[in-house]
């Protein structure tokens, strides 16, 4: 237990602390604001922290980004690429696609925000929630009247 | 040395811009803030060596996602309220997530070092062939491209079903609205 205190350890791990502090912040906002654009801005948050932590990994200390020098007739030059240390490209790759995949799903959930509003003439979470549980009872209470009168 | 200080600093305003997106109330502002969130974090991104993800973060993040916000907000017109309910139930629940997940990450290797599990796998080899197999200076894009083209299929493929569901979702919005005799 004791090695958490060290400043060394510290060091390595305080990026992972702070990634977490903006992923627990975006996630806040989802459970607590009642209105679904802001729940949305809260998933689009947690979602960049997520991602920034994945690239981190990649992250080699004293690395650069990896795009390789080129001589003079463009191709890779061999000679001069052993100088350099590179990052892990593969986390940068999977998080490009989640990057695009990420907006479809934002776009397809204002869309639904768009349709909602259309309904219940709202996007607050709690009125919306008081709409349905009128119609609610108020289909209860019809379809009690009919069943009365069958009797 | 250096790197630290920008990384702290740009954290600092990460971590300020989130909190303003909290307390903020006004639709417009906060999404403004958020396209703020964006670009800063396009900033760590660079910092990080990933610069192919710092500008696609730039331009879907504080670019595309920032347009459709403003359109959703102008369909909608919504006004916004404060919240009835107390904060103190998510507060925890969040405090809980985030204990648990800071737990997670103490067993991980510390940030940057060679020797971690992902460095000493498949990407140096992705490294090391790319040169002689595509010949392409960017390995960004000769793994994304070749490598792994087929991910890149997939997401195109995730891309063209959430475009169709937007359509259908928003197809015959002015009729409807038309019907009901609101103006728009």
């Amino acid at each position: 237990m004791n090695k958490f205190f060290e400043f060394e350890f510290l060091a390595g791990h305080i990026h992972y602390l702070l990634f977490i502090v903006l992923m627990m912040t975006g996630l806040f906002i989802v459970v607590d604001k009642t209105n679904l654009v802001k729940k949305i801005i809260g998933l689009n948050i947690f979602q960049v922290s997520v991602f920034m932590f994945y690239v981190s990994i990649g992250k080699v200390t004293g690395g650069t980004a990896p795009i390789f020098p080129m001589d003079s007739n463009y191709h890779v030059d061999k000679d001069a690429l052993q100088e350099n240390l590179y990052s892990n490209p593969l986390p940068h790759v999977l998080i490009l696609t989640a990057i695009v995949v990420g907006i479809a799903t934002t776009s397809l959930g204002l869309a639904l925000i768009v349709r909602i509003r259309e309904s219940f003439n709202t996007i607050d979470e709690e009125e919306i929630l008081e709409i349905e549980q009128k119609m609610t009872r108020d289909d209860n209470m019809k379809y009690d009247d009919i069943s009365k009168g069958m009797l | 040395m250096i790197d630290t200080f920008t990384n702290t600093v740009l954290f600092t305003m990460l971590v300020l811009t989130a909190l303003a997106i909290v307390r903020m109330e006004r639709l417009f502002a906060v999404v403004m803030l958020s396209s703020v969130f964006s670009l800063l974090s396009a900033l760590l991104f660079v910092t990080l060596d990933a610069v192919d993800v710092a500008f696609t973060e730039a331009a879907v993040g504080a670019g595309i996602s920032t347009v459709l916000m403003l359109g959703t907000i102008a369909l909608t017109k919504p006004a916004v309220k404060k919240s009835r309910h107390n904060a103190f139930v998510p507060l925890i629940v969040v405090c809980i997530t985030g204990a648990a997940l800071i737990y997670g990450t103490l067993d991980m290797p510390a940030f940057g070092s060679l020797d971690a599990p992902a460095q000493i796998h498949v990407g140096p080899d992705y490294l090391s062939r790319t040169p002689s197999d595509i010949d392409v200076p960017n390995v960004v894009t000769a793994i994304l491209g070749s490598y792994r083209g087929f991910d890149t299929l997939g997401e195109t493929a995730v891309v063209f079903t959430a475009g169709i569901g937007v359509l259908l979702l928003l197809s015959g919005l002015r009729r409807r609205r038309d019907d009901d005799g609101e103006d728009i």
